[in-house]
């Protein structure tokens, strides 16, 4: 993995939000196949690192570059990068006056010029892939929210992404409906999809990760082989924090 | 049960009130107004042939306002200093002007600035229509406002250009929302629609003050007028409610846990 390509570089990164520095000078590459997964206290800015990503944060300071497009006020180069940059929300978001199969189809069709009949045997095919093609003509409130939040993985793979963002995806989750949704992330990650993950799931992350990151106060306080993070976190603020997390 | 009752109670509560009227040194003279008299029956037909101009200019003004209104509320959701005060200006601007005051600044002051005809139709709905398009403003961006900022993220993050997000994303769920003042603005259009008599426009306000002026029956012929209003305000929010009931029952279905 050391000579794969590297997909995502963050290069100094910084953001504030008013007088709150949420990233201080972060920097970070991750490579393609990689599973990396962020950790941390609430507030420490793993998300807000993974939002610059696809620019739904735009950063201060620093370059932002992923698959050698460095992100900016030029609003194609987004594009081009949001195309392959899927994510996955702590809330789902899925839109809620669509079938599922609408909400699978929308943006392949739109973006991608996808036809509808191609669109939706995709769509079928990653349902399928998530286990409930059966609630294709459902709508969102019709699911769970561990089925809702497994189309909304469907949904960001419908767009064929290079890189899966995940933002605390089982946060919002009623604690049984959990594994479904890690089922399906093991599986994508044993197919080898770059993933970058903000959970509080060690489990999982033990799991899946090849790369664990622990933040702390807007900055990046470990990176670290996931064995060896897990075996003997080498700074303070993470062993505590693994040992609060693990304790229950 | 109450929704059903509101039409005839508010003909009931029209109809007392003018029985309370029958006291008193004032001798009726329904005639003008009556369907089994010769005159009446003209009188009528006089009258009624407003309705025409009523509803073709409060649904011709509504249109307009309505499409301008989303245009003009776009501007103020962006990050944009420019556009932002560009929907400020234009909302403060239309927003302060009484209606009467632009019909008449329409009807007299656009031929001569902009040296073009305008009809009395034209000129109406051209005033109806800017001065509710700021208030249609107003309610888009309330209702856009209102959709959770995550729809906005997820469409973003599948790459979905704004275009796109507005048409499919966000604006069908914040129409859903804006359909009851909608409605409201509607009901408005078709009572400012009376203003226009003063530009002469023959719609019910107008020939119920011609024929006052021949008939000089003021009483009964605007008591018609008023229930002429009603009628059509009564049938103009049974349509909208059966509107929102519509979407409402979409929506009830999608809620319903299979």
């Amino acid at each position: 993995m050391a000579d794969a390509p590297v997909m995502v570089e963050l290069d100094r990164v910084s953001k504030r939000f008013g007088s709150f520095e949420a990233l201080k000078s972060v920097s970070l590459q991750v490579r393609l196949g990689e599973r990396v997964i962020v950790c941390g206290p609430s507030g420490s800015g793993k998300s807000t690192l993974i939002r610059c990503i696809n620019r739904l944060e735009p950063h201060d300071s620093g370059r932002v570059v992923v698959e050698g497009i460095e992100l900016g006020p030029d609003m194609r180069k987004l594009a081009s990068v949001r195309r392959e940059v899927g994510m996955v929300f702590q809330q789902f978001n899925l839109f809620p006056h669509m079938t599922v199969l609408k909400n699978l189809t929308l943006a392949p069709m739109r973006v991608r010029g996808t036809t509808r009949a191609e669109a939706e045997a995709l769509a079928m095919q990653f349902l399928t892939r998530v286990r409930i093609p059966e609630q294709a003509h459902k709508y969102p409130s019709q699911l769970s929210g561990g089925q809702q939040q497994r189309v909304a993985i469907a949904r960001a793979l419908c767009m064929r992404p290079r890189i899966l963002l995940f933002d605390e995806p089982t946060s919002a989750l009623d604690p049984e409906m959990i594994s479904e949704v890690l089922d399906v992330m093991v599986e994508l990650a044993r197919d080898g999809m770059t993933m970058i993950c903000v959970t509080h799931e060690m489990g999982f992350a033990r799991q899946v990760a090849d790369t664990m990151v622990f933040m702390d106060h807007g900055e990046i306080v470990e990176r670290a082989p996931a064995d060896r993070f897990f075996a003997a976190p080498k700074s303070d603020r993470a062993k505590l924090f693994l040992s609060q997390i693990l304790s229950h | 049960m109450m929704r059903r009752s509101g039409a005839p109670l508010a003909l009931g509560l029209a109809a007392l009130a003018l029985a309370g009227c029958g006291g008193g040194n004032y001798s009726w003279g329904w005639y003008v107004v009556s369907p089994f008299d010769a005159r009446g029956t003209t009188n009528l037909q006089f009258l009624l042939q407003g309705a025409g101009f009523t509803v073709a200019v409060a649904l011709s003004a509504i249109t307009i306002s309505v499409l301008a209104g989303l245009l003009v509320a776009l501007p103020a959701l962006s990050a944009n200093r420019f556009l932002r005060g560009a929907n400020r200006l234009y909302v403060e601007l239309f927003r302060s002007v009484p209606m009467l005051v632009m019909v008449l600044w329409v009807y007299y002051g656009m031929p001569v600035l902009l040296d073009v005809r305008v009809g009395v139709f034209a000129a109406g709905v051209i005033a109806l229509a800017l001065c509710d398009s700021a208030f249609e403003a107003e309610i888009f961006r309330a209702g856009i406002q209102s959709i959770d900022h995550g729809q906005h993220e997820a469409a973003d993050a599948l790459g979905l250009g704004y275009i796109d997000k507005m048409r499919y994303v966000i604006l069908p769920q914040a129409i859903r929302r804006v359909l009851p003042p909608l409605g409201n603005q509607f009901v408005y259009m078709l009572k400012a629609s009376s203003l226009l008599s003063v530009i002469g426009l023959t719609e019910l306000t107008r020939r119920a003050n011609e024929l006052v002026v021949t008939e000089y029956r003021p009483l009964e012929i605007y008591t018609f007028l008023v229930l002429e209003y009603l009628v059509l305000i009564l049938v103009a929010s049974w349509l909208v409610r059966r509107l929102e009931r519509r979407m409402a029952a979409s929506d009830r279905l999608r809620a319903a846990k299979a």
